[in-house]
């Protein structure tokens, strides 16, 4: 043994590591060879399916659009029968306030509206008149001391006095992103914060100047709650704080939750905000519950009411119909196969071709063919009716129900199991059924014991092509299959195109693909992939 | 990448700016409009287009037919910041959604559409049209009912309108119906004897919204339910139902194109708008043209002339006196336009801002209800 490790080449190296060289650059040959290719497939397929899988648990939108809402009414609010606390609302205006400049409050609406009616036009109606909140705070202080109308007033008691001084040299061009003074986050927390999203939004929305504009109604909302709680007032506006301070002790302003009930009622109903906190993080699974007539909510997963169930149905539909068709692609098909790999080579080829010419028609084409074949006053009705199989005012249907759709796709997909079987049926040799005869078998023992096992692997081929095709299949069904034949793909298509709920549309294919790779799995086990052949 | 799709963008917004200097001024010499196909788009070529270009002879127009998936393309081309259409056909619930999630400009309609010749402004003209901030319209469609008059039994009134589809009595027969709650929930009440004015708060309900599936139930499974506007007028010429719901415009293309034995049953037809929106993100000069051609196509006469080619009426009031004959079949349009005095005695315009509200959830009902 330790002589033969030792063999050297001709160079002087042992063979092992030479050979193992030799191999290693044979392999990166081949991987360049086909990296182009690998790229191409990862770039353009693997990575945008990727991307939109995800969305299926992506749900940031609530807390990037919401970001204090979210947070205080985590911290807030625990009884869910009642409205949220005063601190949740006067979050709520500074968000708010800040997504409307950045018309991001309809975006949301939609999102929220997916899982429950009612966001979509209270969204829009708040965003229409968000000026209102805090508007009466707003009018107070100005009364107070008109100063406070003054932009130059907000600067000078909250932006770092560097940053002011960059703001009013540069009036009326780009201004430095906002930045705010020393400790005044820590005596005015919610007037900095919503003053900084206000100066923030208007620099990048409107390439406003901070400098110039008076800020939005809810800053004078956070400032008098600020100053509602403050206990020593110091630094710059000192005096006008404290003037102001006094004014408010004694005044009787609305709050911000009766503000946003003035817009619109259901700002009050705790539904509304059960909602919001459910969908608050980064992640959600409500997507998937969803494709699952499951609904995720705060006391924990709920399965959808009677009326709402019908994507289960869906899937299981979409299986059966997928399997019946392969199973009649099989019986359709395996004969037509068998005769053509019996047939001469000439005739052979020219049926071939019959084979091949549905290829070569558009599928809508065909799909409609079927539908002037089907349809009641179509050929076969007819014809039935004329030899008097079928009375005339008994005429069948056809079409438009799931028979329509097995049969229309039955005959889209078979080439696709006709095609491998013939090219399996092509290698085996003629001899072998006739050793069978000559040893005694008959005519139908020699096919089934001897040449059908054979066949197998291109029935292997085919129903796997068959069934992975009509699984996903979509045209055929949304046009022939009416109200019994549709697949789950409809619903699919649905939400890329019309709702625009792609997220669920994106939980729906990951679990039709799960479903795919689950059914490989098991053909796998049983029959085993290595006994699949296309030729 | 976005770095690399800003250079392009750069490098194309800099050639298309060479090839429109020597135009007039700042405005893209192309337009990509994209509208529904067929009839309805040819419509729009011979009234708006041909004329534009006689006046702006350098423009050209490219053509897209995806409308009925322009807005989740519209979503898809703004998410990668590359968005290749100027102007988009859109229907007013698509309208107020683009708007919401800011695909679509806001437009101020008295400052981008020409007023009426007599100097009305357009906000008036339009009045009640103009159902979002991103819309522009240009004409009234309705979906209404078409039937067979050879199959109507003897001794019976032809059907009137939308709720004799549910009296399977009088009018045997099979029926078309889209698949989609929109119309079909609204018909289903009024006709089950809601007043017109309840129809949405009873949606709003539970019993509401049993009452439409129980009236739909009657005839659930004597309907064909379509996706495609041209699948009602096919069953209708084949004979395969006695009656069916799809766009005006279509029943009159079968009834007096292809002269086929339909009439058109009016009472409660389901008016609908069509109209332009802009897209969000154009460079400045593609931005100026679409501006420039909407309001081209939008003005009174442009409005008019396109009924000489499709029975759609137009959404100005100015435009309809305006109102002439059949480009190529000479017959007077006017009567056959949905908002003629005579059809028009019953019409349902439905709340595009409620449905923007109960879309999702209707539907998921809807489509329960359909698949059990």
């Amino acid at each position: 043994m330790a002589d033969q490790s030792a063999i050297l080449t001709a160079d002087g190296q042992p063979l092992k590591v030479g050979l193992r060289r030799a191999l290693r650059a044979q392999k990166l040959r081949a991987m360049l060879l086909i990296a182009p290719l690998l790229i191409f497939i990862v770039l353009t397929f693997l990575a945008p399916i990727a991307d939109m899988l995800f969305r299926s648990v992506e749900n940031r939108i609530v807390s990037e659009t919401l970001p204090r809402t979210v947070v205080t009414l985590e911290r807030d609010w625990e009884t869910l029968d009642t409205s949220p606390p005063e601190t949740v609302y006067a979050a709520l205006a500074f968000d708010f306030s800040e997504a409307v400049e950045r018309r991001a409050h309809t975006r949301l609406a939609t999102r929220l509206n997916y899982e429950a009616t009612g966001f979509a036009s209270l969204f829009r109606k708040s965003g229409r008149e968000i000026d209102k909140i805090g508007e009466p705070q707003a009018e107070f202080l100005i009364n107070v001391d008109a100063a406070w109308k003054d932009p130059a007033t907000w600067i000078s008691l909250l932006a770092d006095p560097s940053w002011a001084q960059q703001a009013y040299d540069r009036a009326g061009e780009d201004v430095p992103a906002f930045r705010l003074a020393d400790r005044v986050a820590e005596n005015l927390p919610e007037t900095a914060s919503a003053y900084e999203s206000f100066a923030r939004t208007i620099t990048n929305v409107d390439a406003a100047n901070p400098a110039e504009v008076a800020p939005w109604s809810s800053v004078y909302l956070a400032l008098s709650r600020d100053l509602a709680i403050a206990e020593s007032l110091s630094g710059p506006e000192a005096a006008r704080l404290e003037a102001a301070r006094d004014a408010l002790a004694t005044a009787d302003l609305p709050s911000a939750a009766e503000q946003f009930a003035e817009i619109d009622d259901d700002w009050a109903d705790p539904e509304l905000w059960e909602v919001i906190k459910t969908f608050s993080s980064h992640y959600t699974a409500g997507y998937y519950l969803n494709a699952v007539d499951l609904k995720l909510s705060l006391g924990g997963i709920e399965t959808q009411p009677a009326g709402k169930r019908v994507y289960l149905l869906l899937f299981q539909r979409t299986a059966f119909m997928s399997i019946v068709i392969t199973i009649s692609c099989i019986l359709l098909g395996y004969p037509i196969a068998y005769l053509l790999a019996h047939l001469p080579l000439r005739l052979s080829n020219l049926l071939l071709i019959l084979v091949l010419l549905p290829f070569w028609t558009s599928l809508l084409v065909r799909t409609s063919s079927w539908k002037v074949l089907l349809q009641q006053e179509g050929v076969i009705n007819d014809i039935l009716v004329w030899i008097g199989l079928v009375a005339d005012d008994a005429r069948l249907t056809m079409i438009n129900n799931q028979f329509g759709t097995i049969v229309a796709m039955t005959h889209i997909l078979l080439p696709f199991m006709i095609l491998p079987l013939f090219s399996v049926m092509k290698t085996i040799p003629p001899s072998i059924t006739r050793a069978a005869r000559s040893l005694g078998a008959n005519s139908w023992t020699a096919f089934w014991r001897v040449y059908f096992p054979q066949s197998m692997p291109g029935i292997g081929a085919g129903c796997i092509l068959v069934f992975i095709l009509a699984i996903g299949y979509y045209i055929t069904p949304e046009l022939v299959g009416g109200r019994t034949g549709t697949f789950i793909s409809n619903r699919i298509a649905y939400h890329i195109s019309q709702s625009l709920n792609w997220s669920l549309a994106a939980a729906l294919s990951t679990i039709l693909l799960a479903l795919v790779l689950a059914l490989y799995n098991l053909y796998d086990r049983i029959v085993g992939i290595d006994k699949v052949k296309l030729g | 990448m976005r770095c690399i799709a800003s250079i392009i963008i750069t490098i194309s917004a800099f050639v298309l700016s060479l090839s429109t200097t020597h135009a007039d001024g700042h405005m893209s010499n192309t337009l990509t409009v994209v509208s529904w196909g067929g009839a309805y788009q040819k419509s729009q070529v011979n009234a708006y287009q041909l004329p534009y270009q006689t006046l702006n002879p350098s423009v050209e127009f490219v053509w897209d037919e995806s409308g009925a998936e322009a807005f989740a393309k519209l979503r898809a081309m703004s998410e990668v910041n590359n968005v290749t259409w100027d102007l988009v056909d859109a229907v007013p619930a698509e309208a107020i959604r683009a708007c919401d999630e800011g695909l679509a400009i806001e437009l101020d309609h008295d400052a981008v559409l020409a007023p009426a010749p007599d100097g009305t402004p357009a906000t008036e003209d339009f009045g009640d049209m103009i159902v979002s901030d991103c819309f522009a319209p240009q004409i009234v469609y309705s979906t209404t009912f078409g039937y067979r008059t050879d199959r109507v039994p003897e001794g019976v009134d032809p059907p009137s309108g939308a709720c004799d589809v549910f009296d399977l009595e009088t009018y045997p027969g099979k029926r078309a119906l889209e698949k989609r709650p929109i119309a079909n929930m609204e018909w289903a009440l009024l006709c089950s004897g809601v007043a017109y004015e309840d129809v949405y708060d009873q949606l709003e309900t539970e019993e509401g919204r049993a009452r439409a599936f129980a009236k739909l139930d009657t005839i659930k499974d004597q309907t064909i339910w379509w996706s495609a506007g041209a699948d009602t007028p096919q069953l209708l010429a084949d004979g395969e139902i006695f009656m069916g719901s799809t766009y005006n415009g279509r029943l009159f293309s079968v009834i007096e194109e292809q002269k086929q034995p339909v009439e058109i049953a009016w009472d409660w037809q389901m008016f609908d708008l069509d109209g332009w929106i802009i897209p969000a993100g154009l460079p400045e000069d593609r931005l100026a043209r679409a501006k420039d051609f909407m309001r081209f196509a939008t003005d009174t006469q442009r409005l008019a002339d396109q009924a000489k080619y499709i029975s759609y009426g137009p959404a100005r009031k100015s435009s309809a006196p305006l109102v002439s004959t059949h480009a190529t079949l000479g017959i007077e349009m006017a009567p056959h336009m949905p908002t003629n005095p005579e059809n028009a005695e019953n019409t349902f315009l439905y709340n595009y801002v409620w449905w923007a509200d109960y879309r999702d959830e209707l539907d998921q009902l809807f489509q329960a209800w359909l698949a059990q």
